[in-house]
């Protein structure tokens, strides 16, 4: 009873939270009982090794992806666009957990041959093997789960971007430009890539959740100590200080992201007026 | 929030200009994608696998075959079990066709309830305008900007922790998940009816003394069902995954009850000396899905009136 008292487990519910939002209003988000320490030090500690893998992942599927959707567009109905529509397809009904273990399968298990006997093997689990974690092992370790986390990516973002560019393509001024003697090339990349590239903001700023999630999933596979496999330790253990810390934290970085996608829109085009 | 989309209204709604394709049109340019085609075939199997698993599978899914089984799973082949048994020894395909059952009801119901949370709404929304519509898609705006996993896995874990993990039975799993991905289909009946609402057949019902509710789900709802049933078979590829993953990772459908993502939980541990048991019930889960996405396809482009 007087160990409930002193945590104030007697209390309402109610009661409760607006103490604990009342003390994350100063930056205190309470003690992550899984880990032992406060929970502000628990994320901040995991957050490096997320944004390394969430940031080279957004770049590298983002890059591909971009690139897919144009040799797509501009080659509308050839054999090269029914790959990228076919890998596409693929992609988006790929289920990240089981990729991410066919993957590990193939690279960490068997390892896959090549010519002269030799074998790309890549390491599946952690950051780094030896305590000098230099940058060649650290990119060693984030090729599979990347490849794992951008999957889904690559295929959404080729598909909008296939779409988004066939509809520049048909514009006036895209003939206007072919007209006064432009080249093909120089068209469709001064031009065209650049106005097809307006509506993609918002596909990014909408898919940004989802690569929170993914990055759950996949660190939990890779047992990447980042703070997606905090958070499912901490759900295991029903730590839920961390839990809410995690999911307020994820929530402002989604949220923030989101009004900085705005603020590129209308930065990028000129007719989006905000009032 | 999320950057505002344009306000169009979504492919599938009927323009002012145009007549609505007859049902025959429709058939007709869905039955010359050939893909989408093959997609519904896998789907009906799928189903009536699902519908049939007691017939069907060859063993109890929960059946420990006490007398081949020593340890290791079983591979494919030996001692009668055609895709191997799992690392207790239960017949894996078994277990992939009662899986089935599971995964796809989960699917079906959830998308059911989300696309009626969502119609609802959006259509209230798009209808009323104003601080209704206000109100109901700031709400949206807030579930949205919430990661969908983390938000499914700490409402789950919360449910688990306050009686136990037991509790995540078939209907938790379908009312939490239904509960949560509704805004997406809010979004796009809202787009449709804000169009809708100001043409002249819905000028004409309100002359006409029909009160609102009928307005709305006699004149509106129909000319915008299009737009939504794509969304709702694009919505069960999303929740088979979505299923699969809370399954997998501990907090979705509860052992021993086989879904396809719980049969991958153990999967990683045992992944070199029995890799059969992760690589099944993924395939089924990717083919499935992948049918569907190509269902989903094909049906869009025969609904959408704006393509040839």
């Amino acid at each position: 009873m007087r160990l409930k008292h002193n945590l104030g487990l007697d209390q309402p519910v109610y009661v409760q939270y607006f103490k604990w939002l009342g003390r994350v209003v100063v930056g205190d988000f309470g003690w992550s009982m899984s880990n032992s320490e406060p929970v502000t030090d628990a994320i901040l500690g995991r957050f490096p090794a997320t944004i390394i893998l969430m940031g080279t992942s957004f770049v590298f599927s983002l890059t591909l992806g971009v690139l897919f959707g144009i040799i797509s567009a501009i080659k509308q109905y050839s054999w090269i666009d029914y790959l990228i529509t076919t890998f596409a397809f693929f992609g988006q009904s790929m289920p990240t957990f089981w990729f991410a273990l066919m993957v590990q399968l193939l690279f960490a298990v068997y390892g896959i041959p090549l010519l002269f006997g030799y074998h790309i093997q890549l390491p599946s689990a952690g950051i780094c093997d030896t305590d000098t974690c230099g940058f060649g092992e650290v990119a060693r370790h984030l090729v599979l789960p990347t490849l794992v986390l951008s999957l889904v990516f690559i295929a959404q973002y080729s598909r909008f971007m296939r779409s988004s560019m066939l509809e520049v393509l048909r514009t006036d001024y895209m003939r206007t430009a072919a007209a006064k003697g432009v080249s093909r090339r120089a068209v469709i990349l001064k031009h065209g890539f650049k106005n097809a590239l307006i509506p993609l903001v918002t596909i990014v700023a909408l898919t940004l959740p989802i690569l929170v999630s993914g990055a759950i999933v996949t660190e939990t596979i890779f047992a990447w100590p980042g703070m997606g496999r905090l958070f499912i330790n901490a759900l295991q253990q029903f730590d839920f200080a961390l839990l809410m810390g995690y999911m307020l934290m994820v929530s402002c970085l989604v949220i923030f992201c989101n009004l900085l996608a705005d603020i590129c829109y209308a930065w990028l085009d000129p007719r989006v007026k905000y009032s | 929030m999320a950057a505002s989309l344009p306000l169009h209204p979504p492919a599938g709604v009927v323009a002012a200009d145009e007549t609505p394709l007859s049902r025959n049109t429709v058939w007709r340019r869905f039955r010359r994608h050939h893909i989408a085609i093959a997609g519904v075939v896998v789907i009906l199997v799928m189903t009536l696998v699902a519908a049939l698993a007691n017939l069907i599978a060859p063993a109890d899914p929960n059946f420990i075959d006490n007398v081949n089984w020593q340890g290791p799973a079983l591979a494919p082949g030996i001692a009668g079990h055609i895709l191997g048994t799992d690392e207790v020894g239960r017949d894996l395909l078994s277990r992939l066709i009662f899986g089935a059952r599971i995964s796809l009801t989960v699917a079906f119901f959830a998308v059911l309830m989300e696309i009626s949370i969502g119609t609802v709404l959006g259509a209230i929304s798009g209808y009323y305008g104003g601080w209704v519509d206000f109100v109901i898609m700031r709400a949206t705006d807030v579930v949205l900007s919430i990661p969908l996993l983390p938000l499914l896995l700490v409402i789950t874990a919360i449910v688990a922790g306050t009686s136990s993990k037991a509790a995540l039975n078939f209907g938790v799993i379908v009312l939490i998940i239904g509960g949560l991905s509704w805004p997406a289909v809010a979004r796009l009946v809202r787009a449709s009816f804000l169009s809708l609402r100001e043409r002249e057949f819905a000028e004409a019902a309100r002359a006409l003394g029909n009160n609102d509710g009928r307005i709305i789900f006699r004149h509106l709802l129909p000319n915008a069902i299009a737009p939504i049933i794509v969304q709702a078979t694009l919505e069960v590829a999303n929740v088979i995954i979505l299923e699969s993953t809370l399954s997998f990772l501990g907090f979705g459908i509860q052992p021993p009850t086989a879904s396809w993502g719980n049969m991958l939980a153990n999967a990683q541990s045992n992944i070199i000396g029995a890799p059969w048991v992760a690589i099944f019930p993924g395939l089924c889960i990717f083919v499935t899905v992948l049918a569907i996405n190509y269902a989903g396809d094909g049906l869009r482009d025969a609904l959408d009136p704006n393509t040839q």
